[in-house]
């Protein structure tokens, strides 16, 4: 149950390239956050700057209000998780978990407990004589995830653990892993470009962009109620609709979209500003074509097995809309239909901070 | 990651052909189809069978050849020259001097190589080519002109000696031609990149993670590097060490310039048998012990290490 605090931390290659800038960040006790962005925004540099693999150029890591910025790795008593693995070939199962415990000077029959009930943590009783190369790839994961947990850590690291898995494996383990952090109460990051990874298990996620947090929040904040163009797109699917401000009474103001104007939340705009406005396509409903907020021909119609997903020309320009396969007849490509949503669901991202 | 089945599937063609070609035999008339991997193979095969199994078969005749000092070889077959070499002390001597020659060349070339490799590796990519042209330069030199100037350099008013009496680390020269000594450090000299290209390429195949993982995990560089790296670089070490005692076990250019009459080893002694003796059958027996020894050393040595690290090799 350890709290980690990153301030001011960076990470600068060569003089010039900025991997990661200014980071700061709090985790809470038993807190599991999420660093989620593409690949080179700066998330694996500063998980390794936390496990201590990179010196950062500026900035301190705080665990328990110990300075940790630079303090060796095997001094940190963090257990990192590798998207690799990174297993000793050579060794056993048990002697793999059992590693860590060496090092901390645990011998006899406190050893041997202690890997039996990390082995058992995982579900891998029986494994311990194996070697890393006659277990498969789900397996070889538990045997990473064991390691860590034998030696109790402050902080667990997790680097895209599961990208090696197959889909239907990685959601078990999700839901496995996070039940196991919960139960345990350690203090977890995770490093991922997997956005539905990082909903299903953290508690918060940062999303990173360019070597910055861009959005930092719970998933459903961040998702719902985002603060920038970025977080937006990079967050499931979006539709973007240009209008402009038609008039404004205090924080609301009315949008004009094509032929038809709509309230909206609004920042400090004035009346003539050009706006861009969002809303998801699960938020969109399709009706028939005499009712609805705007009219528009389906061009695109696909089955998701769970979804129908559309694209549908309108004049205010291409919407993507999902709706839920509940088995009623569904418009077909080229019928007219009529677009609702909520006058909430439509929201405006304040130009000074579009451009993250 | 590396399993079996992943490995014959990931053979090159060239390789896989002739067993498909087997089991094509078993169910498939069409025979003549199933000759072209050997038609293809023959060049290479009739090399292999003129150069190196044809002379050695021959040596291996020449060898059991009676022979009478006034007359010389003779046409009948006798055991002879194996029992004069296996009861003379003179030739134990011999063999064991090769052996140090080639261990001592082996382990220093081991104590030096592997460090010499993890330097490499953690240089930058420019210098690390630098350092790949002079480590492999001792191969792309001649070996009578790299050890003719290892002579100069090894003399009594050589610049090795001259740079020991300057540093005071002796009063006066030091004998270092005509030893075991200055034969060895050139072995090790023209041997080592051997060694480094093995350890080099075992290096590669290293996961970086795996490091990175041991010292999460609370072990120090030194505990790093001691459980988790050398343990896993032991194959790429064995197979250079291989290569290393061969070729100092059969080096003949070394110690005949640098060793001369003095440090006298079994290739110079085949050489003097053949050449200056003219025992022919009794200079063959001793190539062809020779031969065993080595392929005795290098088989028990590769048993033993491949037992210790099983789970390294596969």
């Amino acid at each position: 149950m350890s709290k980690l605090s990153l301030r001011g931390l960076s990470k600068t290659y060569g003089g010039s390239f900025q991997a990661v800038r200014c980071l700061d960040l709090d985790v809470e006790s038993g807190e599991f956050l999420s660093l989620l962005g593409p690949s080179g925004c700066g998330k694996t540099t500063s998980l390794q700057m936390v496990a201590g693999f990179v010196p950062p150029t500026a900035g301190t890591i705080v665990v328990d209000g110990q300075d940790m910025t630079h303090i060796a790795p095997e001094r940190r008593d963090m257990g990192v998780v590798f998207q690799s693995y990174a297993l000793f070939p050579h060794m056993t199962v048990a002697q793999n978990i059992g590693f860590g415990l060496e090092m901390r000077k645990i011998k006899g029959a406190q050893l041997r407990d202690r890997v039996e009930g990390a082995l058992a943590m995982v579900r891998l009783s029986g494994l311990e004589s194996r070697y890393p190369r006659e277990l498969s790839g789900g397996q070889r994961q538990r045997v990473a995830i064991a390691r860590v947990l034998a030696i109790r850590p402050r902080v667990m690291l997790l680097d895209e653990p599961m990208s090696n898995l197959d889909a239907k494996l990685r959601s078990e383990m999700h839901v496995e892993l996070r039940a196991l952090q919960r139960r345990l109460g350690i203090t977890t990051i995770l490093v991922t470009h997997d956005q539905l990874e990082a909903m299903t298990m953290s508690d918060r996620i940062a999303v990173m962009a360019n070597g910055c947090i861009a959005e930092l929040g719970s998933p459903q904040e961040i998702y719902d109620t985002p603060t920038s163009e970025f977080a937006f797109r990079f967050l499931g699917q979006t539709n973007v609709i240009t209008g402009r401000i038609s008039s404004r009474n205090d924080g609301t103001a009315s949008v004009l979209v094509g032929q038809t104007s709509f309230p909206a939340e609004i920042g400090r705009d004035h009346v003539g500003t050009d706006v861009k406005l969002f809303v998801r396509p699960e938020r969109l409903r399709i009706g028939a074509a005499d009712e609805g907020n705007v009219k528009g021909r389906v061009t695109t119609r696909l089955f998701l097995g769970g979804l129908w997903f559309y694209e549908i020309d309108t004049d205010i320009g291409q919407l993507r809309v999902t709706t839920p396969n509940q088995g009623a007849v569904q418009p077909t490509e080229g019928e007219i239909v009529g677009i609702r949503w909520n006058d909430g669901d439509l929201q405006i991202i304040a130009p000074e901070v579009a451009h993250a | 990651m590396r399993n079996k089945t992943l490995r014959t599937n990931g053979m090159p063609w060239f390789l896989s052909l002739p067993s498909r070609a087997f089991k094509r035999g078993h169910t498939n008339k069409t025979a003549p189809a199933d000759s072209t991997p050997w038609l293809l193979s023959l060049p290479a095969l009739a090399l292999f069978l003129g150069l190196l199994v044809v002379p050695l078969a021959l040596t291996a005749i020449l060898s059991f050849n009676a022979f009478d000092g006034m007359r010389g070889v003779q046409p009948g077959y006798t055991p002879g020259s194996y029992i004069e070499i296996l009861s003379d002390g003179y030739y134990h001597e011999l063999f064991l001097r090769t052996g140090a020659m080639s261990l001592g060349t082996t382990i220093i070339c081991m104590a030096v190589g592997v460090p010499e490799t993890l330097i490499l590796a953690k240089m930058r990519p420019v210098w690390q080519g630098t350092f790949f042209v002079v480590i492999l330069g001792p191969l792309l030199i001649s070996v009578v002109v790299r050890t003719l100037g290892w002579s100069i350099l090894l003399g009594r008013q050589g610049m090795v000696n001259s740079a020991l009496l300057s540093l005071g680390v002796v009063d006066r020269p030091t004998q270092l031609m005509y030893t075991m000594t200055g034969v060895i450090i050139v072995l090790t000299h023209v041997l080592m990149p051997f060694m480094v290209i093995a350890v080099w390429t075992a290096l590669q195949k290293l996961d970086t993670q795996v490091a990175h993982a041991a010292r999460s995990l609370g072990a120090g560089p030194v505990t790093t590097f001691r459980r988790i790296i050398l343990p896993q670089l032991m194959p790429g070490i064995l197979s250079g060490a291989i290569i290393v005692f061969t070729l100092a076990a059969s080096a003949f250019a070394t110690p005949a310039i640098i060793g001369g009459r003095r440090v006298k080893v079994v290739t110079t002694a085949i050489y003097d048998e053949f050449l200056s003796s003219l025992n022919w059958p009794l200079g063959a027996a001793i190539a062809m012990l020779l031969l065993l020894g080595i392929v005795f050393v290098v088989v028990g040595s590769n048993r033993l290490v491949e037992r210790r690290f099983k789970q390294v090799f596969t």
